[in-house]
């Protein structure tokens, strides 16, 4: 287990971790200040991924592509807020659960029918390299790309929660949203708009992931489950507890596939620890969540006093 | 004659493989089979969700340790049903006393979080098991033997084994919710601070229904193991959980026969759509066939929009007027 090794999969998990966020932000501004369970979420991330392929087609250019998708998305989104999930709102979580799941077969088969089971979308050639980081430490320039747009993101979202207007409401809509409807905040507006800029946060995961995953149908099922385990570590309606989740989670999860096989070999039969490293590697994060839930129920960062 | 009405249709599902061999389709006693096998697991949940009101979001966890369970004693040579079974049921209702145990200390969004967590945790678990298959599952030789004269290769045989025990989780789960548990743990739903205060152990009574219904689905699994002479951490995915939770609500949440009504209904319609041809939707769309899981997630948002008391609500309403 050399030093670069160690390095190198930790700008991994941070790469992991930033991309989760933009999945968690978008999920956990929903769920804060909506008290909506969207499991469909995953299925932007999808629909993210595949117009950001097809429009990367069309264009011939990765960065042309990949803006392009992210308004495309956001209206996608906010066209399902109006149409269904609207509706839900008043429902208990039973509901929403079992309604987003419907969405989830439906919109899984709609990107069937309309792009097929799977799409390409190539990264962009310049950045197919490595970079060498440190001496005698290549690292792909590609991924540090994603760690780039993912910090510019985070910084960017921090900005407009934290210093704009519009995020002034959505911070108000988290904390309390009976006073925030009281006091004559648009709450029907500011639905719609998180949940297109939730959607256009997706859609910028799935572009970016997709050259390193696959644009599959299907694939925004298990990234799903892990920004809710993000976002309830986190603690639900906080940005800043998706941020801190995020990055656990997505160090955690690289950490643990990277090193957990070696470390188990140190302790049980080499034939037992390749099989159950990569399986154990997964199950702490979940362990992690439990642990949170079991300590701090609230999670990390409740934004709710 | 309402009362009557679960003893017809008991009568008309012995009579369907007899109906099925002289028509020579016995395929759809196999089908069957696999309807009332999902019918049992989702009677387990409804024990959970709908009576209890606890969202639980992992019950394929229950069902996939039971399917595992039963499919082990098989590979390892024990075959007879009598020990597999109830082992089956025994590994996954302690396994729902551990999970229980913790999550039931959460509450709302947090403890459908929770088991999900714990479901996910037992999925990458049987992912591991690289010994019985791991992610490539396990192909069973032979199914359980269950001695008695009884020959569970036969399907028709093994058909009536699951309708069986179908009906006897049923009256089982009749005499429980009638019985002073089944009220308390309604009572617990709606108002668990009160309970709390007039002395009732709600922390337990809960815990204690989310084992049981941890134990049926156990058996519902070994008996899905065996119907498909297959298992794989498939079973296990959160997607499954979210179906049995999609067929409670369909068939009708905290109503005795919900869990039925609503494997029924759900894998009904997904065979119907799947297997026959339609004039009129192929008319619309040649290959809507290969997109079944279209209509079914369709009628789903459907029924939790305008129909949150499902299918056994239909009958209620219908008894009012």
């Amino acid at each position: 287990m050399s030093l670069t090794l160690i390095l190198e999969q930790s700008l991994n998990g941070l790469q992991f971790g930033l991309m989760l966020f933009l999945l968690a932000a978008g999920l956990t501004l929903v769920f804060g200040i909506m008290d909506m369970i969207n499991l469909a979420h995953g299925s932007l991330y999808m629909v993210g991924a595949f117009l950001a392929a097809t429009l990367v087609q069309a264009t011939g250019s990765f960065t042309l592509g990949v803006l392009l998708a992210i308004p495309a998305t956001a209206v996608v989104g906010m066209a399902l807020e109006i149409t269904v999930l609207r509706t839900l709102y008043e429902r208990d979580h039973l509901s929403q659960v079992l309604a987003t799941f419907a969405l989830i077969l439906i919109i899984n088969e709609l990107v069937r029918m309309i792009w097929g089971s799977d799409m390409p979308l190539p990264g962009p050639q310049a950045l197919s390299g490595p970079v060498l980081l440190l001496p005698g430490m290549p690292y792909s320039a590609y991924r540090l790309l994603i760690i780039g747009v993912g910090l510019a993101v985070a910084v960017l979202l921090y900005f407009v929660v934290a210093k704009t207007r519009v995020g002034m409401l959505v911070r108000a809509g988290a904390s309390n949203r009976e006073m925030a409807l009281a006091m004559g905040v648009n709450i029907k507006l500011l639905f719609t708009l998180v949940f297109g800029f939730g959607a256009a946060l997706c859609a910028v995961a799935g572009a970016m992931l997709a050259p390193i995953f696959a644009v599959q149908v299907g694939m925004g099922e298990n990234i799903l489950i892990l920004a809710f385990v993000v976002i309830v570590i986190g603690g639900i309606g906080s940005i800043r507890g998706a941020l801190v989740g995020s990055i656990l989670v997505g160090m955690v999860d690289t950490m643990g596939r990277a090193f957990m096989p070696a470390i188990l070999r140190e302790i049980l039969t080499p034939a037992f620890a390749s099989a159950a490293g990569p399986a154990i590697a997964s199950i702490l994060i979940y362990v992690l969540m439990a642990a949170v839930l079991f300590w701090r129920p609230q999670g990390l960062f409740p934004a709710r006093g | 004659m309402r009362r009557a009405a679960p003893y017809f249709v008991l009568l008309l599902a012995i009579a369907l493989p007899l109906v099925m061999r002289s028509l020579d389709q016995v395929y759809y006693v196999t089908m069957a089979s696999r309807i009332l096998i999902y019918a049992l697991a989702a009677t387990s949940l409804n024990l959970v969700l709908g009576y209890g009101g606890m969202i639980s979001f992992g019950h394929a966890a229950f069902v996939g340790a039971g399917a595992y369970t039963a499919s082990v004693m098989i590979v390892e040579g024990v075959p007879s049903a009598w020990i597999a079974w109830p082992l089956a049921m025994a590994v996954s209702g302690l396994l729902a006393l551990v999970v229980g145990a913790i999550s039931l200390r959460t509450r709302g969004v947090y403890f459908i979080m929770i088991t999900l967590a714990f479901a996910q945790m037992i999925y990458y678990l049987t992912i591991s098991m690289k010994a019985y298959g791991g992610d490539e599952g396990l192909t069973l030789t032979q199914r359980s033997d269950a001695g008695l004269g009884l020959d569970l290769k036969d399907d028709i045989t093994f058909y009536y084994v699951v309708l069986a025990l179908l009906a006897l989780t049923v009256f089982f789960l009749s005499r429980l919710v009638n019985a002073r548990f089944g009220r308390v743990i309604e009572a617990i739903r709606e108002n668990e601070a009160r309970m709390e205060a007039i002395g009732y152990p709600a922390f337990r009574f809960k815990l204690t229904a989310f084992a049981i219904a941890g134990a049926l689905g156990g058996l519902a699994g070994a008996l899905l193991a065996n119907q498909n002479s297959y298992v794989n951490p498939g079973i296990l995915h959160w997607t499954e959980s979210g179906k049995l939770m999609i067929m409670v609500i369909l068939g009708g949440v905290g109503h005795l026969y919900g869990g039925v009504f609503g494997a029924v209904g759900l894998l009904g319609l997904e065979e119907l759509l799947a297997n026959h041809k339609i004039g009129w939707l192929a008319a619309l769309y040649p290959n809507y066939q290969q997109h079944s899981l279209l209509a079914v997630g369709v009628v789903m948002l459907l029924v939790v929009l305008y129909a949150p008391q499902g299918i056994a609500g239909l009958f209620k309403r219908r008894e009012r007027k």
